[in-house]
């Protein structure tokens, strides 16, 4: 039996989000085991090159509809040309990113489909043809097998989890374009447009992270300017706290995370929160900085492989997951260590 | 304007969660609402306000467990349906959305449903797309803020990877609600007060004419995640600058950098 196994590959502006790259990995392992072919999926307008990107990892089809009602993501077009091309083809698996475009499309696309969905897996196992996945729920505090006895299988892969396959640019394969779904009179939405964020490495796919908490703002060396106010005063002092922790950040090519207490006291803006309700990320090595480790904080970062904590209390809960733990000031330690480490990694 | 708010109740986000017997336990931690949901509920109340209307909060669990609708209903919205039957026990996420969404007609005439992010328990996060896939409605999820709401259209920006996407769709619509909208209000005294005394209807799978729910997944095993075996290193040494050096060394060793 030959399966027919399908990628998302969801782009923006011509980008693909590199967890797309990570699903065609997983693909040709499923490929292996199921027998068949991997077939990637390409929507929206002028991305012809990332078509060709997905050769590059491995795709050995790809389905390209290149259209100005696909230029930006928006549900019902992406959703309706899903599920047009799965009606014409009946793939067996669907494999998607989970972004925000990627959880999305494969929840919709599964309610016109009457299937499920195995959503943020973390692994995949085939027994005599069925698909077992593993997923984590409640924040991780356990883990569920789980199973869809309705096909296309739908499934969505946590970032950072599936190796991405080499690119090799000499690959290519069947390139197939297919019409629009939908015609712009039948769509309701508009985006009208976009306030994109600055450079930055993204908190998700970063490899490092280099997070502060509620201590960035414990400073006493620190004179803030005495005409503000108390919390003007702190968040000052924040200000200078979380430039020690972007530094190190900058030095490692990381990402800076924060707390939920340093969100909520306005340090640090919501899109860099790391845990339950906030971002949940698997780095090589995250560096937590006057953090204490409460449960939901320890919930978005605990899959980190290698945990560093600096924190001036010996019997912080962040400890218990470190591999290296400092028990100190870290305004004190965070600036020779960054200039530790720049000379290593320079040398 | 009529507008709806759905919310889960969950255990406490603090509570032990452990595997007994292959069933789910948290001893006797509390159950309380969805916190992503506590946005959802504070969004509705806002607008309702802002366009003179009425939020009606629309619940699916086991009999009994109203937690997180009382806790809606504290902080201020004006009615509550709850959906609870047996036949509900251990449905996947797309028969769940079909339930909502039916409920949500039943309501009826809702303009706008809010919905959290994401359910702490279950950890999907798909709930708003779907019921607006079954409703047939635009789906605004990961809103961040509602820019302009009308008698016919709504604009809101919505959080991605790269920034926000300013979206505009005509009503009724289902919207999902991030952290960004704004803190949530906490529940007032007389709000309590009233949530304990509310009546609300129980709808069951028959009220919502879906005898013939299919399920499609299920969960054949649930367990612990092995405790990671840690050993951990306190780094010492005569100044932060020793330390530094020190720490440097052994981060490098890692080869993780
Ligand atoms: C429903 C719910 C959801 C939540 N979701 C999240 C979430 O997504 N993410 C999250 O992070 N939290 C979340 N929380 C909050 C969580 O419970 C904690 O309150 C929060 O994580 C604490 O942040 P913190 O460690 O920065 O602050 P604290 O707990 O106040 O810890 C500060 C730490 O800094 C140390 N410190 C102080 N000064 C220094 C210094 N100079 N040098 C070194 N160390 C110093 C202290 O010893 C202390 O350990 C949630 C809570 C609830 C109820
Ligand atoms: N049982 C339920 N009753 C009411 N609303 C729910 C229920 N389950 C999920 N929701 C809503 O859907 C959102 C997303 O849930 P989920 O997709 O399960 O993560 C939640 O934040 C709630 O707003």
């Amino acid at each position: 039996m030959t399966n027919k196994i399908w990628v998302f590959i969801d782009q923006f502006e011509g980008n693909a989000l590199q967890p797309s790259w990570e699903g065609i990995g997983a693909a040709l392992t499923l490929a292996e085991e199921l027998g068949g072919g991997v077939t990637a999926l390409v929507f929206g307008q002028d991305v012809e090159n990332v078509a060709q990107e997905a050769f590059h990892y491995g795709a050995n089809e790809v389905l390209l509809a290149d259209d100005a009602t696909l230029a930006d993501y928006r549900s019902a077009p992406y959703t309706q040309q899903l599920t047009q091309l799965v009606e014409a083809s009946a793939p067996d698996v669907i494999l998607f990113p989970t972004t925000t475009r990627g959880r999305e499309l494969a929840g919709m696309a599964a309610v016109d489909l009457e299937t499920g969905v195995l959503v943020d897996v973390t692994d995949l196992e085939v027994k005599d043809g069925v698909i077992t996945a593993t997923r984590p729920i409640y924040a991780g505090k356990l883990l569920t097998k789980v199973q869809c006895s309705a096909t296309p299988q739908i499934i969505t892969l946590r970032g950072r989890v599936f190796a991405k396959p080499e690119p090799d640019e000499s690959r290519s394969g069947t390139l197939t374009k297919v019409e629009p779904a939908m015609s712009e009179d039948a769509i309701v939405t508009d985006v009208v447009d976009y306030a994109t964020s600055e450079g930055g490495v993204s908190l998700t796919d970063a490899a490092v992270i280099v997070s502060g908490g509620r201590g960035v703002s414990n400073n006493p060396a620190l004179n803030p300017p005495a005409d503000l106010d108390e919390e003007e005063q702190e968040i000052w002092k924040a200000q200078q706290g979380f430039e020690l922790v972007g530094e190190l950040a900058q030095v490692l090519g990381a990402a800076v995370g924060a707390s939920r207490a340093a969100v909520d006291a306005n340090y640090i803006s919501y899109d860099h929160q790391v845990g339950q309700t906030g971002k949940i990320v698997s780095p090589d090595m995250y560096v937590a900085c006057g953090i204490s480790g409460a449960i939901q904080h320890l919930a978005g970062m605990r899959a980190s492989k290698v945990i560093v904590a600096i924190n001036k209390d010996p019997d912080a809960p962040i400890f218990k997951l470190a591999r290296f733990g400092v028990v100190g000031n870290m305004h004190a330690i965070l600036p020779p260590l960054t200039e530790a480490l720049r000379q290593r990694l320079e040398g | 304007m009529k507008i709806a708010v759905c919310v889960k109740q969950v255990p406490d986000t603090a509570a032990q969660i452990v595997v007994e017997d292959g069933q789910v336990s948290w001893g006797d931690a509390p159950l309380i609402i969805n916190p992503w949901d506590e946005y959802a509920v504070e969004a509705a109340l806002q607008q309702a306000k802002a366009q003179g209307g009425s939020v009606s909060v629309i619940s699916m669990g086991k009999e009994g467990e109203t937690e997180g609708m009382k806790h809606a209903l504290a902080m201020g919205c004006n009615q509550a349906f709850f959906v609870a039957d047996p036949a509900l026990e251990g449905i996947d996420n797309v028969a769940a959305a079909r339930v909502l969404a039916a409920a949500i007609e039943k309501v009826g005439d809702v303009d706008l449903v809010f919905f959290g992010k994401q359910a702490v328990d279950s950890d999907s996060g798909m709930m708003a797309g779907q019921v607006a896939r079954v409703l047939g409605w635009p789906a605004l999820t990961l809103t961040s803020s509602i820019t302009e709401l009308g008698d016919e259209t709504i604009t809101v920006e919505r959080s991605i990877e790269e920034g926000l996407q300013v979206v505009e769709s005509p009503l009724p619509a289902v919207v999902s609600v991030t952290k960004d909208y704004g803190e949530p209000r906490y529940p007032s005294f007389m709000g309590i007060r009233k949530a304990a005394r509310a009546k609300y209807p129980i709808w069951g799978l028959g009220d919502l004419q879906l005898d013939k729910l299919t399920s499609v997944m299920s969960w054949p095993e649930i367990v612990q995640p092995p405790e990671r075996e840690i050993l951990t290193e306190i780094v010492e040494g005569g100044s932060p600058q020793e330390i530094a050096e020190t720490l440097a060394d052994k981060i490098m060793a890692e080869k993780v950098i």
